[in-house]
């Protein structure tokens, strides 16, 4: 524990003082403005009756796609690279306790990326007029939830960018690797629904765990409140598996 | 815990990527506070042995022990008594280097209270404490970013040193202070150093052991090596005598010597003589009595004391001589061994 801490006090510290932090953060605030003006937009139009923080969290797969993999590519592979990996594993900390250590590291940086998004609203909220309006674009239920989603999904997106930069020592190929597998996992589930599997009896199996697995579904029960046991377990374990299989990946190839 | 245990103990060691033994079933022991000297040509598994030892990488067969805790199945225990330098020195570039030595050093388990006395003392004695203290490692000079290397591999007075080629890429002056600091730790540390600059081994080592491809060829003090690997010593002679009054010479001073060249010196009347002799004789004086009842001219009688360089080629040639002779003629074995040695300097240059 006292060497995790050690680490994870280090990691933050990196995160602190690289000027790649202010970089990534200064550009996910803009792309999420943006976003949110467009959904401030579409709300205001009035074409749909969904408030406006959840059509906000629809959209939360383009900055997952962009920050995860920048987030993470670095981690394993630039310490593999510069041969630091070595060094640490001659001490006596473990290489769970590095792998912890990385990816809490990169959790935090990504909840606290998503936690500055929470303003949105109250700044939206400042310069309107109506109450109506207000309590519109206020309205906390759907961000309870969306936040939630986001830090749930977020632990299995982070997990897997770490897995992808312990397997390779260059940054960018686990930055690509990381990315094609999180296009599998977010859209995949989506993508195999439009499938037309509904026609083949055989395959009707697959419809249990396709929506088992879809993200968007999660989001949208999220949202709607609905908070099931069932997406905790999917992510967490997952995450879980793909953090035991990096340690063993690091400490099988220092 | 037993002090009578070596530092480290090691037993029939063997490492294979796939058909390739990097090191094959070797065999070492060093005791505690020694301090001893890696040798071999490049690619003859220093590097490998050591990165067993430190526990980063697992052996294929033997036992590796330090402090007599082994490596494979008790790596934490021997993780808490190394401090390991690799051969490439790896150092985050975005770090100040007091802050990275006070993470090591957490890291190594330094008690909280003695940590800043730790880091200071072990920048001190690597002489960072001054200007380069406060400096990002990333613009630190290849001197200073060793140093660092070094000061990370003492912080935690360690019961185990290894360090891999530490001394490379160092001036006279820095190598000569890592020197002194490798002398202070004799008797308090054990040290493992791989080096290619063998004066610097056999001036700090206490023991040499030299391994070539993946065995070990030569196991012992340098002194002892010169016996082993080099039995006759050479004489150098300059006199006023010429080749033939010389060999007339030879057998008054002892009937075993051999008169290998002679050459004109640059003054006139000045001859050069080297002669060849078993090692455990010493012939010096000899030279000069036989050469005073000649009444001749004695310019220099010197005995020609091999280096740890000759000790290196001619262990490392036998071993060549050992691994090909089964697949040709011995002459053409010594040939290729020849072409090997030759080879092995280049790279060493």
């Amino acid at each position: 524990m006292r060497h995790f801490l050690t680490l994870f006090s280090h990691e933050l510290r990196m995160l602190l003082i690289a000027p790649a932090t202010y970089i990534a953060s200064v550009l996910f605030l803009l792309l999420m403005g943006l976003i949110y003006v467009l959904v401030l937009n579409e709300a205001g139009s009035g074409e749909t009756d969904q408030p406006p923080a959840a059509l906000f969290f629809q959209v939360f797969w383009i900055p997952v796609f962009f920050m995860v993999p920048l987030l993470t590519m670095r981690s394993i592979a630039e310490e593999r690279r510069l041969g630091t990996l070595e060094t640490l594993m001659t001490t006596p900390a473990t290489a769970f306790q590095v792998v912890m250590s990385k990816f809490l590291g990169a959790y935090v940086f990504y909840l606290i990326l998503w936690g500055l998004t929470i303003l949105f609203p109250f700044v939206a909220a400042s310069g309107l007029a109506s109450d109506a309006d207000k309590t519109s674009v206020l309205e906390f239920a759907p961000m309870y939830g969306g936040y939630l989603f986001v830090a749930l999904s977020g632990a299995l997106y982070i997990a897997l960018g770490i897995f992808a930069s312990s397997l390779t020592r260059s940054q960018l190929v686990a930055g690509m690797l990381c990315f094609s597998l999180l296009f599998i996992i977010v859209i995949s589930g989506q993508l195999l629904f439009r499938l037309p599997i509904q026609d083949f009896a055989w395959m009707h199996w697959l419809d249990a765990p396709l929506e088992y697995i879809r993200s968007f579904q999660h989001l949208e029960d999220f949202s709607r409140g609905v908070i099931d046991t069932r997406p905790f377990f999917l992510y967490l374990s997952n995450a879980a598996l793909l953090l035991g299989i990096t340690t063993l990946v690091v400490e099988s190839k220092a | 815990m037993d002090t009578e245990q070596p530092a480290i103990a090691v037993v029939n060691l063997t490492k294979s990527y796939g058909p390739r033994k990097a090191i094959d079933s070797i065999s070492f022991e060093v005791a505690r506070g020694q301090v001893v000297g890696f040798l071999g040509p490049n690619g003859a598994g220093k590097s490998t042995t050591m990165r067993i030892l430190t526990g980063i990488m697992p052996a294929t067969s033997g036992i590796a022990r330090v402090c007599g805790f082994p490596v494979a199945s008790q790596p934490a225990e021997v993780k808490k008594r190394i401090g390991y330098m690799p051969e490439s020195n790896p150092l985050p570039e975005d770090m100040r280097v007091v802050e990275y030595l006070r993470y090591r050093a957490r890291l190594k388990e330094v008690p909280a209270r003695q940590l800043r006395d730790r880091v200071e003392e072990a920048m001190e004695v690597c002489e960072l404490h001054r200007k380069p203290r406060r400096r990002l490692i990333g613009v630190l000079s290849k001197g200073y970013r060793q140093r660092v290397g070094i000061a990370d591999a003492i912080l935690s007075q360690p019961e185990v040193i290894i360090m891999d080629e530490p001394t490379i890429g160092l001036d006279p002056h820095q190598i000569l202070s890592i020197r002194n600091l490798i002398d202070s730790l004799r008797g308090k540390m054990t040290v493992i150093l791989s080096s290619h600059i063998l004066p610097e081994i056999e001036l700090c080592c206490d023991k040499v052991i030299i391994i070539n491809q993946g065995r070990v060829v030569a196991d012992g003090t340098s002194q002892s090596l010169r016996e082993q690997f080099l039995p006759t010593s050479r004489y150098r002679v300059r006199t006023s005598l010429t080749e033939a009054e010389m060999k007339a010479l030879l057998p008054e001073v002892s009937p075993d010597l051999t008169l290998d060249a002679s050459k004109e010196a640059d003054q006139s009347s000045v001859f050069e003589h080297l002669m060849g002799a078993p090692a455990r004789l010493d012939l010096t004086e000899g030279f000069i009595d036989a050469l005073r009842r000649k009444q001749a001219r004695i310019h220099e009688v010197a005995r020609l004391q091999p280096t740890l360089e000759d000790i290196f080629m001619s262990a490392t040639m036998r071993s060549w001589d050992q691994t090909l002779s089964p697949f040709g003629k011995p002459d053409k074995a010594a040939a290729m061994a020849n072409e090997s040695a030759e080879a092995a300097t280049e790279e060493r240059v």
